[in-house]
């Protein structure tokens, strides 16, 4: 019965981030748009250009290989699942044995090493640009969110999403220097990886500071679609994240029966609004920075995880 | 046992059947083909043993010094590290089998036997080689098998002579690796000091005082790391692995690195009786060191060939990190966590050497297509290598550790190790443990950068050379090499518990206890090794959920939109058309940029000077890229110019008269004398 409504609460879980994800990009860009004056597009613009993505057809290069055309979908696959591992409204899931949140961190690995080998695949100098730069964002942002992983599992003593979730609820943490490094380092990965400001602008198309629109500038039509949403699934899945870990209140747990589970999502949802507010807050407020000070930024946040391991490492006995 | 000498022995038949009909056509068939059945025989052998348990195999021959009889023996140990060895020579025979082949034809006849004829005997005797290390249970025999694996090796390196590199690669080799028979002769010799019995299970009996583990734990890590490539010994790996046979490449990288990382298992967890906490400081620290340093250096390779070299001395970072918090558990007395850890190390010694294999297979596949193994030469070949492509994928991505391959599985224990440290009572310890853990979170995610580049820019993009343009896909036989390690890449990620349970044997043999003790639960698809942090894998779970995913995503998608594609030309900033050298694509220096801006320009020196031509002059524009290293520039030249002086000042003894030679000898007497009369009493 237990395992049947975890499956249960999965597969809502499952239709749920992929449901909320355009509406937490169209949010985000609604707010963004008010705040330097403009009116900006409906939030329910990003499912109307998915749509119409999805009926386009197809432009492929010449030398496309059948890589080019897998990638989408591997990538899709892999953030889906990745979003579906983070509890968002229950920490009952099905799956939250299967993985950890090591093995989270490594999906999302797959899908940007996937990625950045379909941005070479065509043989155009914005590809490669862009494979590169996200390579070696990205060989900085993976370590510093595996330490946070570290401070998180340490404290909680497991590696588990559902148990950190559970343990976060339960109050025992209370308030701790290490947590807020790791924070405040997450908080920094996330940005990078979501190719944010000041990493990345989302929005521009200009060929020296593109990173990950360079990587994905040759897809088109459904491909186009999939990477796009996976983006937007991948923003949504980071938040969930950091609620997750750092503002779990609200959450099912285990035997708080179906209401609570509800009563969850309406929660998450807010969580969503207000953390969407936050982005573009702060996304307004600041420049983009050039692409080689992304190093000095995440260094930073390698760092900051790095230290705040080391604080937990030197002050506590497992 | 006796089947084991057996095999050994009818190696070397093979290698001098290999030596007596290496002009005929059918030497290849026999040579390779007899390597591979007998090497399956072992490994067979080796895993009905672990399997079944009972009591260690052994065998004494009344062969070698008079005195001193060869004793031989198989316990847990030696049968993990068999199998490792034997499934490599049986994936490489079944790869050279058909390189060589595909290198005869297209080079043609005799000219061809003066070039490869060496390598037919020499195989076969490598592999002999190996095996012998592993069941040899006697420092002396243990030396010999260990000299005579690596003087094999430096002949395979030899077979290719007539390339330019080859000659300086194979010397500093030699110098190599008699640097480390020497330390381990000295470690040898320190532990059988205390009764003169040079017998493992002697050794074993007489714990070392302190003062002598300290110095045998330096000398193993310099004579068995210099072997494996730890950094600052690692100098003579990148040249030599790839100057050899792509198959043997595939050996000396994927297998016989790992006879070295058995040969510090065996001493510092064997050997040494009971461990102190700073050898596995030491042992993890060189580790770290060893895999952003191996990683960084793969990084800026543009040989194929040698950046899979360079990324060997990374992976060997990692194991070599696995065992020093084994070693670091073991002297707490948790030997539960010291069990994950080295369950973590043995199973990432399987790894590395299943997709090492693979990868160095992949490349020799090029070389054989396309006749280069310079990555700005390659590349499209995703086209007109089609099996090979996505053979090569699944190794490129197991490496990178993405689940649910087989080096995530190896990778994700290991970070359960680390995260036990907080229980150490160290303090030191604790802050190197999560240093290093940083490192090798630093070192895997820039491994997933190094692999994306070699991938990206070989198989993928347009053709950077016309011969990679009209490449051909390689014969069945190289497929069938590189395919074997690839599936077994796959199951490996999906099902590793029953390996880590086969392997049991060995981790109680060695830390007394296994990484599943205490876990009343455990079935044999799922991973949760036993452990104060709540963990759980299940790369089985995890493939299926994927493959369903998939399957919704692409019906989802297929009913929904539209399923028009149209074809077009790629914008290349104005540059299109037929020429191969396609100068708008990014070549591997630009790929590696980003990264050598941000890590390389400190460590390595790394600079990039534009020979921009001023207005109005019509020669190209040119970027070039320099850097140091710095093991040459701090290890290596400092050390060879101390050699040259000795060298220098020793000579003068080449030129004594008679006289002074019989005092020097006479003296030498006295001295040997009075130290057995002062060691003696």
């Amino acid at each position: 019965m237990t395992l049947l409504l975890a499956t249960l609460y999965q597969i809502l879980q499952m239709l749920l981030v992929l449901a909320l994800a355009p509406l937490l990009t169209g949010w985000v860009r609604l707010v963004k748009a008010r705040l330097v004056g403009r009116r900006g597009p409906s939030v329910v613009q990003p499912y109307r250009d998915l749509l119409r993505l999805l009926r386009k057809e197809v432009v492929l290069a010449r030398n496309a290989s059948w890589l080019f055309r897998a990638v989408p979908y591997m990538m899709f696959t892999a953030i889906w699942l990745a979003a579906g591992l983070v509890p968002v409204f229950t920490t009952q899931l099905a799956l939250a044995p299967t993985a950890d949140l090591i093995a989270l961190i490594a999906l999302l690995g797959s899908a940007r090493f996937f990625l950045a080998l379909a941005g070479m695949d065509t043989g155009t100098s914005f590809g490669g640009i862009g494979s590169s730069r996200e390579m070696m964002i990205a060989a900085l942002a993976e370590p510093a969110m595996l330490m946070i992983v570290f401070s998180v599992a340490i404290l909680v003593r497991s590696t588990s999403l559902a148990e950190i979730a559970d343990f976060m609820l339960s109050g025992a943490v209370g308030l701790r220097i290490s947590l807020a490094l790791a924070l405040i380092a997450l908080v920094m990965v996330a940005i990078a990886e979501n190719a944010r400001i000041p990493i990345d602008n989302p929005a521009t198309h200009l060929e020296l500071t593109m990173v990950h629109e360079a990587m994905v500038l040759e897809y088109s039509g459904r491909h186009l679609a999939l990477v796009e949403a996976a983006s937007m699934l991948k923003m949504l899945l980071y938040m969930a994240l950091i609620a997750c870990v750092f503002a779990p209140w609200g959450m099912a747990t285990a035997g708080s029966g179906v209401a609570a589970a509800l009563g969850g999502v309406v929660v998450f949802v807010a969580k969503l609004a207000v953390g969407g507010t936050l982005l573009a807050l702060f996304e307004t407020s600041i420049a983009k920075m050039r692409v080689f000070r992304v190093g000095e930024f995440l260094g930073g946040a390698l760092l900051l995880s790095l230290l705040g391991a080391i604080f937990l490492y030197v002050s506590r006995g497992v | 046992m006796g089947l084991v000498v057996s095999a050994i022995a009818f190696l070397f038949a093979v290698a001098v059947a290999g030596a007596a009909a290496r002009r005929l056509p059918q030497a290849s068939t026999v040579v390779y083909g007899g390597t591979a059945a007998t090497c399956a025989l072992i490994a067979l052998w080796a895993a009905l043993r672990l399997a079944e348990g009972g009591p260690d195999a052994t065998l004494v021959l009344p062969v070698g010094l008079p005195w001193v009889q060869a004793h031989l023996r198989a316990d847990a140990l030696s049968a993990v590290f068999l199998i490792v060895v034997n499934l490599g020579g049986i994936t490489a025979s079944l790869f050279g089998w058909g390189y060589e082949r595909a290198h005869h034809e297209s080079h043609g006849g005799d000219q061809d036997g003066h070039k490869e004829g060496p390598v037919l005997p020499l195989y076969p005797l490598f592999l002999a080689g190996m095996n012998m290390v592993l069941i040899a249970a006697d420092a002396f025999t243990f030396l010999l098998s260990w000299e005579f694996m690596s003087l094999a090796s430096w002949l395979l390196v030899l077979s290719t002579h007539r390339e330019p590199d080859t000659p300086k690669a194979a010397r500093l080799y030699l110098l190599m690796a008699s640097f480390g028979t020497a330390c381990l002769l000295l470690a040898f010799g320190v532990l059988a000091t205390a009764h003169g019995d040079y017998s493992f299970a002697a050794i074993r009996a007489h714990a070392p005082d302190a003062g002598a583990a300290a110095l045998v734990v330096v000398l193993i890590l310099l004579g068995a790391g210099s072997k494996a490539g730890l950094v600052p010994l690692h100098v003579w790996l990148p040249l030599a692995h790839p100057a050899a046979p792509s198959h043997v490449s595939a050996l000396m990288s994927g297998v016989m690195t790992k006879v070295a990382v058995y040969a510090m298992i065996r001493v510092l967890f064997d050997l040494l009786g009971e461990p102190e906490w700073w050898w596995g400081g030491v042992t993890m620290g060189f580790g770290a060191l060893t895999a952003v340093m191996g990683v960084l250096y793969a990084l800026m390779q543009d040989d194929v060939k040698r950046l899979l070299a360079y990324s060997t001395v990374e992976n060997i970072g990692a194991i070599a990190i696995a065992l020093g918090l084994a070693l670091v558990f073991k002297a707490a007395h948790t030997p539960v966590i010291a069990a994950l850890a080295l369950a973590a190390a043995l199973l990432h010694v399987v790894n590395h050497s299943l997709f090492k294999s693979l990868l160095f297979f992949a490349a020799g596949a090029m070389l054989t297509a396309t006749g280069s193994r310079d990555l700005n030469r390659l590349g499209g070949l995703i086209h007109r290598m089609p099996t090979t492509a996505v053979l090569a994928l699944i190794g490129a991505a197991a490496i990178s550790a993405l689940p649910p391959l087989n080096g995530f599985v190896g990778e994700w224990l290991l970070f359960q190790a680390i995260l036990n440290a907080p229980a150490l009572s160290e303090w030191s310890l604790k802050i190197e443990i999560a240093v290093v853990g940083a490192a090798l979170a630093l070192a895997t995610a820039l491994a997933g950068a190094c692999f994306v580049r070699l991938y990206g820019i070989a198989f993928l993009g347009r053709p950077r050379s016309r011969a990679a343009g009209e490449a051909v896909e390689v014969g069945r036989a190289m497929r069938l090499g590189m395919a074997v390690p690839a599936v077994l890449c796959v199951v490996l990620g999906v099902l590793p518990t029953p390996l880590i349970r086969l392997f049991e044997p060995a981790l109680r043999l060695l830390v007394e206890a296994g990484p599943f003790d205490g876990r009343s639960y455990q079935p044999w698809f799922w991973l949760a090794p036993t452990s104060a942090i709540g963990n759980s894998y299940n790369g089985l779970i995890m493939l299926v959920v994927i493959a369903l995913l998939s399957v919704v995503l692409v019906l989802g998608i297929h009913r929904k939109a539209s399923d028009r594609v149209r074809w077009s030309i790629p914008w290349g900033c104005g540059f299109d058309g037929p020429d191969p050298a396609a100068v708008t694509q990014y070549t591997a220096s630009s790929f590696g940029q980003p990264i050598r801006r941000a890590f390389g320009s400190t460590v390595f020196r790394a600079r990039d000077h534009v020979d921009m031509p001023a207005p109005g002059d019509t020669r190209p524009a040119r970027l070039s890229v320099t850097w140091t290293d710095p093991a040459w520039v701090v290890v290596v030249e400092p050390l060879a110019r101390a050699v040259g002086w000795l060298a220098e000042k020793a000579n003068r003894l080449q030129f004594l008269t008679i006289r002074r030679y019989l005092t020097l000898m006479f003296l030498a007497l006295v001295v040997l004398l009075v130290m057995v009369a002062v060691t003696q009493r």
